[in-house]
């Protein structure tokens, strides 16, 4: 009995070093951009660096490279006057969650249809023969031409109470672009265990539902997590590009163009809602990690992504 | 099972934390306007071309100020985006008009679109060419051997047409795609850029000139202005479904009263150029004060003073932009239309009945005496 805990304090020592030395690169990584950026902008030349005619590193100037305080101080000053007379951090945060919100909701719409088409190709061989070339077909559809599509069809839906709202066209869009990975890693995931096991199921006689959730979903776990990490980065930038492409009001990918176009008067303010999408990002992947921890038992053989 | 109720509690706690999240999304989503909840107002949807901005004053100031409502109307505006076309949204029934440039609804009109003109609200255009004073290009023959902006998608038809008058070929320049911003302009990059009187302009204007230290100023640039040089096309029009204009008595009625409505909107903004700019930035634009004003301002300058009363379609400014838009080929050789568009592309019944019904009412819709503000535009807008 007391060899277990002792291991475990063991353990844990190097691993408390190992959080800290990560923390420290994660650190380290975002100064050492600071760092470029700033030696880049102070003795890159003026005119940026062009090969023939065609420029390969940018500007210099305030206007192409704000500095990285600017940018920063940016984000503590009035956003505007009137109704836009808060700090711009607190605008940007504002429409992060809205964004991350909806960006939620497409991702669990998203991971909800692509485990079922999942299980519903590993169920049946001929689904998997009729279903799978459309799931990779839909992929090549273009982003910007459906988004109006879905926003018209949206808003022709109405019943009872229930109208349908701008924002779960944007969350239909991003589980459109989410549940591709989810359904094609579950496929493999669901498919992954040893025939020895599947038939040691089968021969005591085990249905396939119970088998389904005994053995093939605790298999298909270290499959499935790149796939919902995935589908989180692409509920992400399905949420923010179709923001921009219907010009859903509250969210971060408006905020981009509405920050953009007084880019020339104020090019440090462009930068604030960029922050918050990579702050979306973050929140997102986070959320993934947490899940990889809740499921840990069942990452075996999982490759450390 | 004990793996898999761990795995369900997982999941659970997930979906549990993304419907909260959705809960504080349902909050901010509205983006019409506050409807009264009288149930004898007819509902009419707007769609605009772009975000909530002056450009669209009028509109906002005719629901602030209860113009609609007192025709018996309860407007709602919907906002326009990248990728939102506002005639596809009014033929695909789920807007009643929609705010759209002539030139680029003919080409839609072309291709099957049945929508009327029945109010041109702009009848002045707002895009220029500037440059900076040191470039000497005043005129459109100027342009040749300079590197030229234009934003596409159907904003490039002036400036063609008003280089072929001049003689000057597509091939004789170069021409460079613009972004939103006016960087590339200040930059050098762009000697001649595109830009909307009431937004890029003033855009630059609001930027520091790293050569004196202080924002650009009038003095320091040229325009070359469609109006003057005449290849101005017709901008900012209301649009109508042709066929529920012909078929149903009500909608055409409406259409009357949404005019009239508007048009009271419109002298607001004239009257009260301040209040209006106000009124736009509550409904949730983040355009900053001083650029607000002056877009207000710059918009007044393409609507008043009327030649023929706010929102007539007059015949010759009409010819001039079906001209234009059968004659002038673009960089591919393609024009926008290639015949004549159909009668109902355009029709002053509507317009006349409402300005008739204002002049009743002592509105006055001429705006003779029409002065333009002075607006001083800050940096960054603010």
């Amino acid at each position: 009995m007391t060899p277990t805990p002792a291991r475990t304090s063991n353990s844990r020592a190097p691993r408390g070093n190992a959080t800290l030395t990560r923390i420290g690169f994660g650190i380290g990584g975002i100064l050492l951009l600071v760092v470029v950026w700033e030696l880049y902008k102070a003795l890159g030349p003026a005119t940026g660096v062009m090969i023939g005619d065609l420029t390969i590193l940018p500007r210099t100037t305030d206007l192409a490279m704000p500095h990285v305080w600017d940018m920063i101080g940016r984000l503590f000053e009035d956003g505007g006057t009137g109704r836009n007379a808060v700090p711009v951090w607190l605008a940007v945060l504002r429409a992060s969650v809205f964004s991350l919100g909806v960006a939620a909701v497409g991702w669990v719409v998203g991971v909800v249809v692509g485990l079922a088409l999942a299980v519903l190709m590993q169920r049946f061989r001929t689904a998997e023969s009729a279903v799978l070339p459309w799931i990779i077909l839909s992929q090549t559809v273009p982003l910007i031409a459906i988004a109006p599509l879905v926003r018209r069809w949206g808003s022709q839906i109405e019943f009872g109470d229930f109208s349908w709202e701008n924002w779960m066209s944007v969350a239909v869009i991003a589980s459109y672009l989410a549940f591709f990975p989810v359904s094609i890693g579950a496929l493999r995931g669901l498919n992954s265990p040893d025939t020895i096991h599947v038939e040691l199921f089968r021969s005591y006689g085990i249905g396939w539902w119970k088998t389904l959730f005994t053995l093939r979903f605790p298999a298909s776990v270290p499959y499935l997590l790149p796939a919902l990490r995935l589908a989180a980065a692409n509920a992400v930038i399905g949420t923010v590009v179709a923001e921009v492409s219907i010009g859903l009001r509250g969210g971060i990918g408006r905020m981009i163009i509405e920050y953009a176009q007084q880019a020339s008067g104020d090019p440090a303010k462009t930068w604030a809602p960029i922050f918050g999408a990579v702050a979306i990002g973050l929140v997102a992947a986070g959320f993934i990690a947490l899940l990889g921890v809740l499921l840990r038992r069942y990452r075996r053989g999982e490759s450390p992504a | 099972m004990k793996h898999s109720t761990r795995l369900i509690t997982g999941v659970g706690a997930l979906a549990v934390t993304a419907l909260a999240l959705a809960g504080c999304s349902s909050g901010g989503s509205t983006d019409s306007t506050d409807s009264a909840d009288s149930g004898d107002l007819t509902p009419v949807t707007l769609q605009l071309q772009w975000f909530s901005q002056a450009q669209f004053a009028g509109y906002y100031a005719a629901v602030d100020q209860g113009f609609y409502e007192k025709e018996g109307l309860d407007v709602t505006i919907l906002e326009g985006a990248a990728d939102i076309v506002p005639i596809d949204v009014l033929t695909g029934g789920d807007a009643d008009f929609a705010i759209s440039w002539v030139p680029k609804v003919l080409g839609s009109i072309e291709q099957g679109a049945a929508v009327t003109d029945i109010a041109q609200i702009f009848e002045r255009s707002g895009t220029t060419q500037i440059s900076m004073k040191d470039e000497n290009i005043t005129t459109a023959a100027d342009l040749k051997g300079k590197t030229v902006g234009s934003w596409g998608y159907g904003n490039e038809w002036e400036l063609f047409a008003g280089m072929g008058k001049a003689g000057v070929n597509l091939a004789d320049i170069s021409l460079v795609s613009q972004a939103f911003d006016m960087n590339g302009f200040l930059a050098g990059d762009i000697q001649a850029a595109q830009a909307m009187t009431y937004n890029e302009y003033a855009q630059v204007l609001e930027s520091v000139n790293p050569a004196t230290g202080e924002l650009f100023t009038p003095d320091e640039l040229n325009v070359i202005d469609w109006n003057t040089e005449g290849t101005a096309m017709l901008q900012d029009a209301i649009w109508a479904d042709s066929d529920r204009l012909a078929d149903d008595a009500d909608y055409a009625d409406t259409a009357v009263k949404f005019i009239k409505a508007s048009i009271e909107g419109w002298a607001y903004a004239r009257d009260n150029p301040e209040e209006a700019a106000t009124i736009v930035t509550e409904s949730g634009s983040q355009l900053g004060e001083s650029h607000q004003l002056w877009m207000t301002n710059e918009v007044n300058k393409l609507i008043w003073p009327s030649t023929s009363g706010v929102g007539t379609i007059n015949q010759d400014q009409w010819d001039q932009t079906v001209e234009i838009a059968m004659d002038t080929p673009n960089e591919t050789g393609a024009t926008v239309i290639t015949e004549e568009p159909p009668a109902t592309a355009f029709s002053n019944e509507y317009v006349e009945k409402a300005l008739a019904e204002l002049k009743d009412e002592g509105v006055d819709v001429m705006g003779a005496d029409f002065t333009p503000i002075e607006v001083t535009l800050k940096e960054g807008g603010e």
